[in-house]
């Protein structure tokens, strides 16, 4: 990597982080609706997974999907239209948080019902293989999404057709408020991937680049025809599961372990330590994010509330 | 005009559009090496092979899902449900998904895929594979809901059906596929989402669709041996719902019965009663009566699951009381 990629990674985990943090701000005061989703403490597993991705690939998630919209380049000011509800909105202000997508980014959405969208990833796929393209698709999930029977029909699937997929679980330890070891058989959730002879690992999540380089090792073995990967990444929400958790299900003293591997201090830690950057041009950096943060909540604040006549739009093609 | 059956019209439908667009793709149990539970796709996998003609697990939520996902990605996908009675474990991808994608993203994704489900009653195969579940799905804003009832009906919708780009359920009667009926020779298609006079009459309107098409058509037969000609709608499409030629017929003949296999409360005939209630009010000379299942699932037992499914005799009966 040149030093503008490092320089670049850094800048999008901060972004993301910022601009989650104004969410929850904007969302106290009354200015985002529905459910939100925070996806702090997890930015290094969106953007690590993103940045091995080659120009041809694709990615999909759930609904907490704001860190891989903004890593994929969608614009700051557009999501933050969307969780407003704004005509400039990714979705015109009919998907909400939980539904950001661009498909020129080959991005395709956030997906609200938990485990629903590994089908359609099935689907991608095999639209790529269908027409001899080069192309794999990223399934973000949460550990949650591993115990429902999409996730078991899927995997199964992609593995009978061969189809180019990377499996990514986001495992942060709860569904919801449900600790991993409470609501899944198997604590070690790639051995699920070994029920259907599929390759598998599992991954810090909490380091950018070691995820970066498991991702790409991924996408590699199934573009190489061998079929799909399920790729497991250890990771950790700082926030509850949404803004209306009222956290009892986890101690202080737990969130603050991880917090000492926030991924965001680890890489800046890498960065100086290496020689890559200094603490000056990080800085630099993150004042940029502040300005960038500013203005996309200035753009949404000032965007237009859809037409009236956008309610009955695009209900069918 | 050849005779076609309504399973060759199906398969015809098909095979032609596969020929014409390499996008078109089936998926589903059973419906390669078999050749379909109802053989439909016969000899598909031999002339198509195993890339465009996909034999899957027994999993309906990730086949449909899948073609869902495919038809995102610009393919068009034919996903075969084998029952509509399993199409029910693939409920949240019909509805939640194929029905709201294009929506719910404000229009960046299209979902032209076509979901086939055999349907209805009337085979000994026990209440969880009789049901007519249409009007369940027609709930949905988003979808294509269609039950075409002719041979001709179902070659031309399913062709019409494969060059748009919404997500379709395509309803077969499970009855109806031995059913026989004109199909003209080379390309044609039957628009979406409008309703058919299938009989003229001045003095009843029956407004049917699918397999009770059959028994309506029968039973205005009967009724017009004895003088009474009976004008036929059906709806072919559930969703989107074209009610015009409904009220037109209704505002002729001022006296109505719906007929429909699938049960009476919240049902197809609900629907239709309450609209031209709304819109036909002062051209009523009688209450509109309808004819549905009994509120039983459906036994095994011929006769007592017979007795349940509405006959022409229903429908006679009905015509009657409406007169």
């Amino acid at each position: 990597m040149e030093k503008s990629d490092y320089l670049r990674l850094y800048k999008q985990m901060v972004l993301i982080r910022r601009i989650e943090e104004k969410c929850a701000e904007l969302y106290q005061q009354g200015k985002i609706g529905g459910f939100l989703h925070l996806y702090i403490g997890q930015e290094a597993v969106g953007v690590g997974a993103v940045a091995a991705m080659k120009q041809q690939d694709h990615i999909i998630t759930a609904y907490r999907d704001h860190g891989i919209a903004l890593a994929v380049g969608m614009e700051a000011g557009v999501v933050m239209a969307e969780l407003l509800g704004k005509a400039t909105g990714s979705s015109g202000g009919k998907g909400g948080s939980m539904h950001l997508a661009d498909v020129s980014k080959h991005f395709w959405g956030g997906h609200a019902i938990v485990g629903a969208h590994l089908p359609l990833a099935t689907g991608l796929a095999l639209s790529f293989q269908y027409q001899h393209n080069d192309s794999v698709i990223i399934c973000m999930m949460g550990d949650g999404a591993t115990n429902i029977g999409y996730f078991h029909e899927s995997l199964n699937l992609s593995k009978v057709w061969k189809l180019p997929i990377v499996w990514m679980v986001e495992n942060n330890q709860y569904g919801m408020g449900t600790a991993v070891e409470r609501a899944s058989a198997v604590g070690e959730i790639r051995q699920k991937a070994l029920g259907y002879d599929m390759a598998n690992a599992r991954v810090d999540g909490m380091d950018l680049l070691a995820m970066k380089e498991a991702t790409a090792a991924a996408l590699e073995h199934a573009r190489s025809g061998k079929g799909p990967f399920l790729l497991e990444a250890m990771t950790y929400r700082f926030r509850g599961h949404s803004m209306g958790d009222p956290e009892r299900y986890r101690k202080p003293d737990e969130i603050k372990k991880w917090q000492e591997d926030d991924p965001i201090g680890q890489y800046h830690d890498h960065l100086t330590k290496k020689k890559i950057a200094t603490a000056k041009e990080l800085d630099a950096m993150e004042a940029q994010v502040e300005e960038e943060t500013a203005a996309a909540v200035r753009f949404a604040e000032e965007s237009p509330n859809p037409a009236p006549e956008a309610l009955w739009e695009n209900i069918y093609a | 005009m050849p005779q076609l059956t309504m399973r060759e019209a199906i398969s015809q439908a098909l095979w032609e559009e596969m020929e014409a667009n390499p996008k078109i793709f089936l998926l589903g149990e059973e419906i390669g090496v078999w050749g379909g539970t109802y053989a439909v796709t016969r000899g598909f996998y031999d002339h198509f092979g195993a890339e465009r003609v996909k034999d899957t697990p027994i999993a309906e939520g990730v086949i449909a899902g899948a073609a869902i996902g495919a038809a995102m990605g610009g393919l068009r996908p034919v996903a075969e449900m084998m029952t509509i009675n399993f199409a029910f474990l693939a409920f949240d991808m019909i509805v939640n998904h194929a029905a709201k994608l294009h929506y719910m993203f404000n229009g960046q994704f299209k979902v032209p895929v076509i979901i086939r489900a055999a349907g209805g009653g009337g085979r000994q195969l026990g209440a969880t594979h009789s049901q007519t579940p249409d009007v369940i799905f027609a709930h949905f804003p988003g979808l294509y809901v269609l039950a075409p009832a002719t041979p001709y009906d179902a070659k031309g919708m399913l062709k019409a059906a494969l060059r748009q780009d919404n997500p379709v359920l395509f309803i077969e009667h499970a009855t109806l596929y031995q059913a026989r009926g004109e199909v003209p020779a080379g390309d044609f298609t039957v628009p979406l989402g409008q309703s058919e006079v299938k009989r003229q009459g001045k003095d009843v309107t029956i407004v049917t669709y699918s397999k009770m098409l059959q028994i309506s058509m029968e039973a205005a037969n009967q009724l017009a041996t004895e003088g009474i000609e009976a004008e036929v709608v059906d709806l072919r499409t559930l969703r989107p719902l074209d009610l015009e030629p409904v009220f037109a017929s209704f505002k002729k003949t001022n006296r109505a019965v719906i007929v429909e296999e699938g049960w009476k409360s919240f049902g197809v005939g609900a629907e239709i009663a309450a609209r031209t209630y709304e819109a036909c009010f002062d051209y009523l000379d009688a209450p509109i009566k309808r004819v549905a299942q009994l509120e039983v699932p459906l036994p095994y037992n011929r006769e007592l699951e017979q007795s349940a499914i509405p006959k022409a005799a229903d429908v006679v009966r009905a015509v009657k009381e409406v007169l």
